[in-house]
């Protein structure tokens, strides 16, 4: 970029203002005149027939609207009953999933009946009043189980397993048959449940007389959603407006199509008034998807030296009763990113993806991507241990050359760019690991157990190229120069907390020469926004932002065209220098944007031929995805008597590419790092063989708290991408996916002194006194 | 997260509101700082008909320290038990916990008075109270009357209260040697075990001790084996400290939850209620 003095810069977030102090709409905030209120009526069972639904009770109930069965719906006119999976998989069983269950449920918490009225109180207290009969069947909640069936979560189909997917490159027979060293082990990537603040939330709102349905939604992908409610109620898609307000958190939990966002539009186009339902956090619990869910079964073969020769891999994906948008796609995601940073030529893998009764697994922060970080960064240690070797050292041994990018991996990827080792080397400088390895040397004879922990990421994002999407890669972004010289920017991307309102407004300041406060960003709205695909797999600015910067370079073409004519030049003679238009080798002419919109504006003063106004629209298709990376070390002492971990030090560098606002960067990183630290010590989501959540609410369900969480120290390098003209990678979940293996390893470092190899997260205290107590249940020695 | 309905007075005064319960009956119950009952009513694990808000009773929100005699108001918020220099001199172990409890919101709605008729096995007052011998007084039908911390805690979510009774003020004698450490459930930060001590020194050595804990079994309990192990141990030798403490838990049986077992809880008791001690015993140094 020419011109720097925002891009680059530590700017404040300009949407905080507005959230810290209260003002913010979300979904729950929209008041709409003549509201109606839903409540949902859910299974008790993990698994039953439905052999009756009264909604009779609930209807006598003085303050009800309306109550409607999975039946009713079933048999509603125009209504496709069965919900969307996106995926490119050609063998996928894709069992119905409908709005509401009407002949059999599968999960704990599955809607079978809705109930609509004057009141939230009002709905909430008649749908208790609502009389199902269930007649209730075997359950399954374990996938190895699941994988070997009956039980069926699914009878007709016959089977749990809903695909395999193989992959198979170099000679992986050979790599075992010379190996010096084979190691074997089954690591679990425990259920998450990803607890936004803002639970689901939604209002819908049907006129009758424009034939227009507008849903207000807390949603990551409104033209996504818009496009398949369509679908689903049988209404032209530019008859329905979503919105998505303010969005308070989505983790990739709220990119999805869930059928109570269905199930609310079409209850307010029967009853043409708004409907609103916002859920409770114990439906949040059992109802919103959640993330991981895999058991990974590794063989790594590897020479006396550390180096890694192959891997055998099984990956087996819990995808829990149904598909939602993404469920499919996640455990294969896993797979595509198994070999991490490294140079391992043979590869014996197969992705299973299995259905259980248990709610839905779909994309939740790192989607896919932890899992493969967390069980090949374990596996390298687990090498460096058996070998007695530096686990730095296997690193380094196995990383894939900064000289060779880009680099085609075994599994088809190809890597854009990256130097693994410039980035561990920073870091090991930055917490000196040589004096901590003395500290930890020191400590152990005084029956301290202090464990250092590195992980070396790679991950991939920036979704993505449109030929790996299930539903286009690319992205958009409109520019509007107007007439009195703000400008106001549409795009296509949904941000809900990543900050572009400030980052893409520090970079149309930039380019187009105007001060910050007078870009607006606009997303979020169909009717107002061009389409977009929306924001998830941290591809906002890597693809929304690149196609900004193509509308820049649109609009900065025309306003040059503009200035040409008016000094009389030849538009090859111009440029845009430091964001004003000027002539090249002569610095004293010169024409802002907003004076070049403004002769757009009045139309009288063009070339002939150019048509006036002064905005554009662009959309940039990728190439391919963006590879970020970067080292995580983690040191933690575990307390010998209690087991209890304390978190003592932790470093990250990341390396995305150039930064526009390292403050929001920072930001993304941290809550990342929150958020991945806690799948590795505090989280888990159990169900019961009966397919019962037990951890259902926040009392269970540990969330992290800010005081359990160490100080972050962070850092990054800058490699840049040649696959968007920003140069820049995504950074919304490398903090998630570098940081919970860092902190496994450095936990089991500590351990080293007991002989542990493994425990699975999340290491609560008990697992890792036992462990130090001689336990052999749950530990791998 | 929405309550079935129900109906909201105001008791003016102790008797108003002993007079309001017998009204209403079993349907009806005591709110104070409503952050137990509150989160029960909007799980509908509790529904109750008509909420008696005791928390505008005049005098009931007083820490008095008189000699050695300390006595709070059962209306007194967690915050300003924590924030009490008088609790702090006379009786650490509770304004530890007070400290330990919950967060900021918590502690600036909810009162000791709620928290200990809750009766919640993992809740800290208990543990600390039991230590600390504390006295209960009780409004009820028949009159004012007292009951030790010994009878008081009776088992999960049941106390010596009836359900016509209103606790008034708790009461115990100054402690200058005593703690409370707890081991914090990382989700809800209630206790997965609460250990106090409460000791009465010889010098270096202990005369007596008192020690109860919190969060392992159905109610809290005091380790009656351990205090008799633990009298005439030398505080400054920490493994005669731990020796003594084993088997804390010996006379509960242990809850187990996805958290910890029931094996891990009593092994902890051990660990948390020397380390009680341990904070207790240096609490009279520093005094001396
Ligand atoms: C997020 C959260 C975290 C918490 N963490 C902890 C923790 O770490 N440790 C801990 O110990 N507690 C914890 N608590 C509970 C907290 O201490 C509550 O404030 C306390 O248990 C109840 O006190 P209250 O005044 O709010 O009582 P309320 O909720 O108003 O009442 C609780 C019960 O006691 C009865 N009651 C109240 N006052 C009286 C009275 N004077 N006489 C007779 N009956 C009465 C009520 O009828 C009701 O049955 C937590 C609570 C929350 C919401």
């Amino acid at each position: 970029m020419a011109f720097t003095a925002m891009v680059g810069a530590r700017i404040r977030r300009r949407e905080d203002p507005r959230l810290i102090t209260g003002r913010a709409t979300y979904t729950d905030d929209v008041r709409l005149v003549g509201t109606v209120y839903a409540a949902f009526v859910r299974s008790p069972y993990a698994h039953a027939k439905i052999r009756s639904v009264d909604l009779g009770p609930a209807l006598a109930h003085p303050a009800v609207v309306a109550a409607y069965s999975g039946h009713d719906l079933h048999h509603a006119h125009g209504l496709k009953t069965s919900l969307p999976v996106a995926h490119k998989m050609p063998d996928l069983l894709t069992p119905p999933h409908y709005l509401l269950a009407f002949d059999e449920v599968r999960v704990v918490g599955e809607a079978v009946a809705i109930v609509i009225a004057k009141t939230q109180y009002a709905a909430r207290d008649a749908a208790e009043l609502v009389e199902v009969a269930y007649d209730e069947l075997p359950v399954v909640v374990d996938p190895l189980l699941a994988m070997v069936g009956p039980p069926y979560v699914h009878e007709s189909l016959g089977t749990n397993v809903a695909f395999r997917m193989p992959l198979r490159a170099g000679d992986p027979d050979r790599a075992f048959a010379e190996a010096d060293e084979i190691i074997k082990q089954r690591i679990v990537n425990q259920r998450l449940a990803p607890v936004p603040i803002e639970p689901r939330s939604m209002i819908s709102s049907w006129d009758e007389g424009m034939q227009q349905l507008t849903l207000y939604s807390a949603t990551q992908i409104p033209h996504l959603l818009r496009t398949q409610l369509s679908i689903v109620l049988g209404l032209p898609e530019n008859h329905i407006r979503t919105i998505a307000p303010e969005v308070g958190g989505g983790f990739g939990a709220k990119l999805n199509v869930y059928a109570e966002e269905a199930v609310i539009g079409w209850a307010s186009m029967q009853l043409e008034r708004p409907v609103k339902y916002v859920e409770t956090r114990s439906e949040c619990f059992q109802a919103m998807i959640h993330g991981r869910d895999q058991v990974d079964d590794l063989e790594i073969a590897c020479t006396k030296d550390g180096t890694i020769t192959g891997l055998r891999l099984r990956i087996v994906g819990n995808l829990g009763a149904y598909h939602q948008l993404l469920t499919p796609v996640v455990p294969t995601l896993t797979l595509l990113m198994a070999l991490g940073c490294y140079r391992i030529a043979n590869l014996d893998a197969e992705v299973v993806g299995v259905f259980t009764n248990t709610m839905s697994t779909d994309a939740y922060r790192g989607a896919g991507r932890p899992e493969a970080t967390f069980f090949i960064e374990r596996a390298i240690d687990m090498v460096a241990q058996r070998l007695g070797l530096d686990p730095v050292e296997v690193r380094r041994k196995n990383f894939i050359a900064s000289t060779s990018f880009p680099h085609t991996m075994p599994t088809g990827l190809t890597y854009d760019s990256g130097d693994y080792e410039t980035t561990m080397d920073k870091a090991l400088k930055i917490v000196d690991y040589a004096g901590l390895r003395a500290r930890q040397a020191a400590l152990r004879k005084e029956g301290r157990y202090l464990g250092i922990g590195l992980s070396t990421y790679v991950e991939v994002c920036g979704m993505g190229p449109s030929a790996a999407m299930a539903a286009g890669g690319w992205d958009s972004a409109t520019i509007r120069i107007e007439p009195t010289g703000s400008i106001t920017v549409l795009t296509g991307i949904s941000p809900h907390g990543q900050g572009q309102e400030t980052t893409f407004a520090q970079i149309v300041a930039d380019e187009l020469g105007v001060p910050i406060d007078h870009v607006s960003i606009i997303h979020g709205d169909t009717d107002k926004v061009q389409y977009g695909i929306g924001t998830f797999g941290s591809r906002g600015t890597a693809v929304g932002g690149a196609a900004l910067k193509l509308a820049i370079e649109t609009i900065q073409a025309k306003a040059i065209t503009i200035a040409a004519h008016q000094w009389e030049a030849n538009p090859d003679d111009l440029e845009y220098r430091e964001g004003k238009i000027g002539v090249k080798g002569d610095p004293s002419k010169s024409m802002t944007t907003a004076e070049a919109g403004f002769l757009a504006f009045m139309g009288d003063h063009l070339p002939p031929g150019l048509e006036p106004g002064l905005d554009a629209t662009r959309r940039f298709e990728p190439p391919n995805f963006v590879f970020p990376f970067g080292t995580h070390v983690c040191v933690v002492e575990v307390d010998a008597r209690t087991g209890e971990v304390k978190v003592e030090k932790y470093l990250a560098v990341d390396d995305c590419g150039p930064l526009i606002n390292p403050m929001i960067v920072e930001g993304q990183v941290h809550g990342g790092i929150a958020q991945g630290m806690a799948q590795a010590l505090f989280e888990e989501v159990v169900y019961d063989e009966r397919g019962q959540l037990i951890t259902g609410t926040l009392m269970d369900y540990a969330i992290p708290h800010a005081e359990q969480l160490p100080h972050f120290q962070l850092d990054h390098t800058v490699t840049p991408t040649t696959v968007n003209p920003l140069g820049i990678k995504g950074v919304g979940e490398a903090g998630t996916i570098g940081s919970t293996p860092a902190v496994v390893n450095a936990v089991i470092d500590a351990l080293a002194p007991f002989g542990v190899v493994h425990i699975d997260m999340p290491l609560r205290p008990e697992k890792l006194w036992s462990a130090m107590h001689g336990a052999s249940n749950g530990v791998t020695r | 997260m929405i309550p079935v309905a129900f109906d909201y007075v105001r008791a003016t005064s102790v008797d108003d509101a002993v007079r309001l319960l017998r009204e209403h009956g079993d349907d009806a119950k005591l709110l104070a700082g409503g952050h137990s009952l509150i989160p029960m009513m909007k799980l509908r694990l509790a529904t109750p008909a008509t909420l008696i808000d005791i928390s505008g009773i005049p005098q009931l929100n007083t820490v008095a320290v008189n000699g050695g005699r300390i006595t709070i108001g059962a209306l007194t918020t967690h915050a300003a038990l924590a924030a009490s220099d008088a609790l702090r001199a006379s009786a650490p172990v509770l304004w530890d916990a007070a400290n330990q409890l919950g967060d900021p919101q918590v502690r600036n709605r909810g009162t000791i008075g709620g928290a200990s008729a809750h009766g919640d096995p993992a809740a800290d007052y208990p543990a600390a109270l039991l230590a600390l011998d504390a006295t209960f007084t009780i409004a009820g039908a028949g009159g004012e009357r007292q009951i030790g911390a010994g009878d008081f805690f009776r088992g999960m979510f049941e106390t010596a209260l009836a359900s016509t009774d209103v606790l008034t003020a708790i009461a115990f004698d100054a402690a200058p040697a005593s703690a409370y450490v707890k081991f914090h459930h990382p989700a809800s930060h209630y206790a997965v075990v609460g250990a106090a001590a409460v000791l009465t020194m010889n010098g270096g050595t202990i005369g007596a001790a008192r020690i109860a804990l919190s969060g392992i079994g159905d109610a809290a309990f005091r380790a009656g084996s351990v205090e008799s192990a633990l009298t005439q141990v030398d505080t400054a030798d920490s493994a005669a400290v731990r020796a003594a403490c084993a088997g804390a838990a010996a006379g509960s049986e242990a809850r187990s939850d996805t958290f910890a077992s029931g094996a891990y809880r009593a092994a902890m008791a051990d660990v948390f209620a020397a380390r009680a001690v341990a904070l207790a015993a240096g609490r009279t140094k520093t005094r001396r």
